[in-house]
Parts: C-alpha cells; sequence; structure tokens
C-alpha cells in the first residue's frame, strides 16, 4: 500500500511538473514574454532595463527553472489589472466558484435522486419515459444557453430571481458566503440549478440503472417475502445499496463542476474564479491566467489522486493490477 | 429458320443482401432516428446553400439598415424584408445569421471531428499495433488528456493562441483525439490478434498498408459510432467557447456567438436575439445524437437480436 502510494503520489508530481512546463511554454513563448511581464505603457529603456531584470535574455531552460522556483514558493506574478499577486486573487475567488459547484451538487443530488428513484421503480411508465427524456435533453442542451433561458424566464419575465451577482454575504469562518442570506441565497438558486442541469441528468441515470439492478437481487426479492412494505424495502433496502455509486461518481465529478462553472459564472456575472479567469483572458492579464491554470491543474491532480487513493483503498484489485 | 418461343423473361434477380443495405434497412427501423437524419440533412443543406436561401446577406453593410435594429419577429423591415425571427442589434436579419452561422458552427464542428479522427485513428492503431513502450506512451497521453474537463482544455488552449477560427478547430483537435484514439486502440487490440492480420504479417506487407488497409476497416464501426456523437459535442463545445469570447472572431459569428451578441439585450425583453440561434444550436446537437444513438444500435454487434 504504501509502494503504491509512494508511485502514485510521484506520478502526480511528474504530471504537475510536465502541466507547469505546457503552461510555461504556452504562455511565456508562444506570446511575447515582454508583452506579458512588462507593463504595456513602458517605454523602450524601461522595457530593456525590465528584459535584463526579469531574466528574459537568458536561455529559455533557465528561464523555466526560474518560473518554477517562483511558482513554488508561491510566486505567479501580479495581476496588471487589480495590480495584486495573481495567486491571492484567484485565492480571494475560490469560495465564491466553490459555493457554487457544491450547490449544483447537492441540488443535483436533492432532484435527480428522487426522479430517478421513481424511473426505475416504474420502468414503463408514462412519466418514468417524460423523467429519461428529460435527461436526455439534460446531456444535450448547451449550458450556457439554458442559463440565458432561466435569467430570461425567471428574472426578465416573471421578475422572481434576481439575474446577476451574488447578492448579500455572509462571514462564516472568515470567508463570505451567499446561502447564509435570503438575498444570497436568491441570487445563488438560478446559477446552482444551470449548473446542475448536466449532474442531474447524470443522477437520474445512474439511480435509475442501480435501482432496476438492485431490485433483481436476492436480498430484495428476501426481504419482500418476509412481508416488508414496499416503502421499507425501496427506502431501506435499495436505497442505501444504489447511493454509495451515485454519491462516488457525484463526487469524482465535483473537479469537472469547478471547471464548468466558467461557463455559468461567464452568464449569471457570478464573481468566481472562472469569471476572473474569463475577464483575465479578454484583457490578456497573463499572470492571472498563469495563476488560474497552475491552480486549477492542481486541483484537478489532486482530484484524481484522492479518487486514485480511496479506490484502491476500498478495491484491492486495483493496487495489484499496478504492480503487475 | 425455326420458329421458337421467345424465351420466358428472365425473372428478376432478387435483391442482394449487401451489409449496406442491411446497415440502412436496420437504421431505418427507428423512426426518431429517421426524423433525425433528414432534419440534420436539411440544417446541412441549409448551410451549404445559404447563400441562396437566406432573405439576406448579414455580411453585406450595404444592405443592413441600422433603423431596423432589434425588430421583433415577424415585422417588416425598411428593406422590405420579412424577418421572421426578428433582428439584431445592427438590423441584421435573425433568420439569415442563424443561417450562415450554422455553417460556420458545421464547418468548426465536422472539420475538427475529421481531423481529431485521422489523428487518433492513427494513433490509436499505432499504439494497439506496436505494443510494448509506444502503447505506453501513447495511452498515458491519452490518459492525461482525459482527466481534464474538455472545456478547461480547450480554454487553456485558447488563452495561449487567442480566438480565431482556425485556433479553436486547433483546440477542438486537441481535446478530442483522445476520445478516437482510446476507441480505436480498444477495438484494434482484438481485431490484430485475428488470422487476417497474420496472413497480411506474412505476406511482408509493410506496417502501414497492414495498419490503414487490414487493421483500421475492421475498427471502423465504433469509430464511426464515436465520430457523430463527438460532432455533436465539438458543435457545443465551439459554441460555449464562442459564447465566452475566446471562440471564433466576430467577423465569422457561429450560432454561439450569435447567441452572446443577444445577451446583453435579453434583459431588457428582446429575447429573440439569442432564443433563436439557441435552438437552432439544439435541433442541430440533439438530431447528431438520436442518429448517434441509432448507430451505435445498429453498428454494435453485442446488441444484435
Amino acid at each position: 500500500m504504501s509502494l503504491y502510494l509512494l508511485r502514485r503520489l510521484i506520478q502526480a508530481v511528474g504530471v504537475m511538473a510536465v502541466m507547469s512546463l505546457i503552461v510555461f511554454l504556452g504562455v511565456f513563448a508562444i506570446g511575447d514574454p515582454v508583452d506579458i511581464l512588462i507593463a504595456p505603457d513602458a517605454d523602450q529603456i524601461e522595457r530593456e532595463r525590465a528584459i535584463i531584470a526579469l531574466g528574459l535574455d537568458k536561455p529559455l531552460w533557465m528561464q523555466y527553472l526560474v518560473f518554477l522556483g517562483n511558482a513554488l514558493r508561491g510566486d505567479l506574478g501580479r495581476s496588471f489589472v487589480f495590480n495584486e499577486p495573481a495567486l491571492q486573487l484567484i485565492m480571494g475567488r475560490m469560495p465564491a466558484t466553490l459555493e457554487l459547484a457544491l450547490g449544483a451538487t447537492i441540488m443535483a443530488i436533492i432532484i435527480g435522486l428522487p426522479l430517478g428513484l421513481y424511473a426505475g421503480l416504474r420502468p414503463n411508465g408514462a412519466i418514468s419515459k417524460a423523467i429519461l427524456a428529460i435527461s436526455i435533453l439534460g446531456f444535450s442542451l448547451p449550458t450556457f444557453w439554458v442559463g440565458l433561458m432561466l435569467i430570461m424566464v425567471f428574472a426578465v419575465q416573471l421578475g422572481w430571481l434576481p439575474s446577476t451577482g451574488r447578492g448579500e454575504t455572509a462571514m462564516l469562518f472568515g470567508l463570505r458566503w451567499s446561502f447564509l442570506t435570503q438575498d444570497g441565497l436568491a441570487h445563488l438558486i438560478m446559477p446552482a440549478t444551470n449548473l446542475a442541469l448536466f449532474k442531474i441528468s447524470l443522477v437520474i441515470r445512474l439511480t435509475r440503472a442501480g435501482v432496476r439492478e438492485t431490485m433483481l437481487m436476492d436480498y430484495v426479492k428476501f426481504a419482500r417475502a418476509k412481508g416488508l412494505s414496499p416503502a421499507r424495502v425501496t427506502f431501506v433496502h435499495v436505497f442505501k445499496n444504489i447511493l454509495i455509486p451515485v454519491v462516488t461518481v457525484v463526487g469524482l465529478e465535483l473537479g469537472s463542476t469547478i471547471a464548468f462553472s466558467v461557463v455559468t459564472e461567464s452568464v449569471f456575472a457570478w464573481p468566481g474564479m472562472g469569471k476572473l479567469i474569463i475577464d483575465s483572458i479578454n484583457v490578456l492579464d497573463r499572470p492571472v491566467i498563469v495563476a488560474y491554470l497552475m491552480t486549477i491543474v492542481l486541483m484537478f491532480i489532486t482530484i484524481n489522486l484522492i479518487v486514485d487513493l480511496t479506490y484502491s483503498f476500498l478495491d484491492p484489485r486495483v493496487r495489484l493490477e499496478s504492480k503487475g | 429458320m425455326s420458329t421458337t418461343a421467345l424465351p420466358a423473361p428472365a425473372p428478376a434477380p432478387p435483391r442482394v443482401e449487401t451489409p449496406f443495405r442491411r446497415f440502412v434497412s436496420e437504421f431505418c427501423e427507428s423512426k426518431v432516428a429517421l426524423g433525425a437524419l433528414v432534419v440534420f440533412t436539411l440544417i446541412a443543406l441549409a448551410a451549404i446553400f445559404a447563400p441562396w436561401i437566406s432573405p439576406q446577406d448579414p455580411y453585406d453593410l450595404g444592405v443592413l439598415d441600422i433603423m431596423d435594429g432589434r425588430l421583433e419577429p415577424g415585422s417588416v423591415g425598411a428593406t422590405g424584408i420579412t424577418h421572421w425571427l426578428g433582428t439584431d442589434d445592427q438590423g441584421r436579419d435573425m433568420l439569415s445569421g442563424i443561417i450562415y452561422g450554422l455553417r460556420i458552427s458545421l464547418i468548426v464542428g465536422a472539420g475538427s471531428a475529421i481531423i481529431a479522427c485521422l489523428v487518433g485513428a492513427s494513433l490509436g492503431l499505432l499504439a494497439a499495433y506496436a505494443g510494448g513502450r509506444t502503447d505506453g506512451a501513447i495511452m498515458r497521453l491519452v490518459d492525461l488528456q482525459l482527466s481534464f474537463p474538455a472545456i478547461l482544455a480547450a480554454l487553456m488552449i485558447l488563452a495561449f493562441l487567442g480566438k480565431g477560427v482556425l485556433n479553436v478547430v486547433i483546440a477542438l483537435v486537441i481535446v478530442e483525439w483522445a476520445y478516437y484514439a482510446r476507441t480505436v486502440r480498444g477495438t484494434a487490440l482484438v481485431e490484430r490478434r485475428r488470422e487476417y492480420i497474420e496472413a497480411a504479417q506474412c505476406l511482408a506487407l509493410p506496417t502501414h498498408r497492414i495498419l490503414f488497409r487490414h487493421l483500421l476497416p475492421n475498427c471502423l464501426p465504433p469509430l464511426i459510432v464515436v465520430g457523430t456523437m463527438q460532432v455533436a459535442r465539438a458543435i457545443a463545445l465551439e459554441a460555449t467557447l464562442s459564447f465566452l469570447g475566446l471562440g471564433v472572431p466576430i467577423t465569422e459569428p457561429s450560432l454561439g456567438l450569435l447567441i452572446a451578441n443577444g445577451y446583453e439585450y435579453m434583459l431588457s425583453g428582446k429575447y429573440w436575439i439569442s432564443f433563436y440561434p439557441g435552438i437552432a444550436l439544439l435541433i442541430t446537437i440533439v438530431s447528431i445524437n438520436l442518429v448517434g444513438d441509432q448507430l451505435r444500435d445498429v453498428l454494435n454487434p453485442r446488441l444484435k437480436k
């Protein structure tokens, strides 16, 4: 186990190194590094002085090592626009994104589970077919367009919910959260629903398939034969067993939910790190772009690592396979 | 000279069941899929013949009248055209804009899917055929690619390259090639152990010939299914990127960019600038997905009755 852990850890560090090289080459070598690091309004002499000061006259590999060294110390440059350390900026926006992603995940479970359960218990009913059709639509609908339509219906036509922004926030554990105030919660509902759409479809599919499979199991037949009420069989015997795979997949999807919040945040002007990266790309605030990419890559590698380790802990076959 | 009776007319040759005919008849079993195919064909034809069928050339600034800006669907503009789907902020007919937008969306979607398919299928074949270190290296790359969500990888590439039709295609190819590689490798691993490959090897045929003339044709069915689905994915992803302002430039608006243009007018109730391009996008994606679903059912031997 410890050997496997070590190997997986080394692999993760390797991937991180490769990704940092890609980001370095992408931002610093494809674009003109002088434009990236020096304010656009600097004159010729200032530029040359800055080039030497920043070490841009050195060979590329040496520059990469310097970049890597700075990155390891948490220094990814300063934002041109906000004049703040880029990493600090990203970290400041992260809670909003996490709140949105978690909200969407919770929503997917609350809405997806009952629908999937129903569709699994009565696979041939008209309502079940409708639920399945909705889940297919959820996979096909372009997220950003659904977001716009939600704004159109609920904010513009009906005026029930605020269209954009995060609303009032309250402090908890030193961070600002929207879900603690009524106004913030009203602002959270639409973006979270929008982001949850794909995941709701996923949960419906998983739950439905799980229920249909579990209903045929011997222990369910036995529970029914024992004369337990259908409700008890469904909610205790079936439900408990389908919950594990569903929760696993939803947890796995958290990473891609965070990545996909880029789209939702742009539609609803939600001030998270996704909105920040789009704004930064549009004004070419490259230190922030680099900081975002490095942060999210690190996040992904960590999530993948945790998932792999959890799996190998739960399922010894994974460990044995990687040894062979 | 004898007066022999005319020979009886030869019986009509029985319709031979070729694999292609069987495939067509099986595909047509699903009315939904057939309908989707018809819809998609119409969409594709509309995109191809855009200059002839659209009421207005949306790029010809001469025919645009700023006074026609943001007209409601069904109103008649100053130029005498009825704008069935309304106009955008510059007085551009939405229906024409959508037809031209479809063109760009389809070109980018299909183009990137084809290139990704060529790259991915070649690498997948090579991985399966060569095995060993080559296989390990290629599949490691595939795993790395697939562990990051498509939107994130595309975002990263476009942040490096900047916007533009060609850059979007490059980004989509980089994002998608891995799906093809994985699919082809899986099938090719099974196929390469078959006798016909052994026979080809015994004939000392060159590797590229074995790969592309013997192995590839037998890996096609799953590739076609994945390819169809990936076209839909590519179109959706391109629209998303263009909506975010990272995709196609403003001079070549795809459906995603049209939707983005309508965003600011949405809050004042002028829904049609965003609504109709979205509907067009939705119909395109759903019809491709339905066709792909049916293709999967028909081409998957495990599902055969």
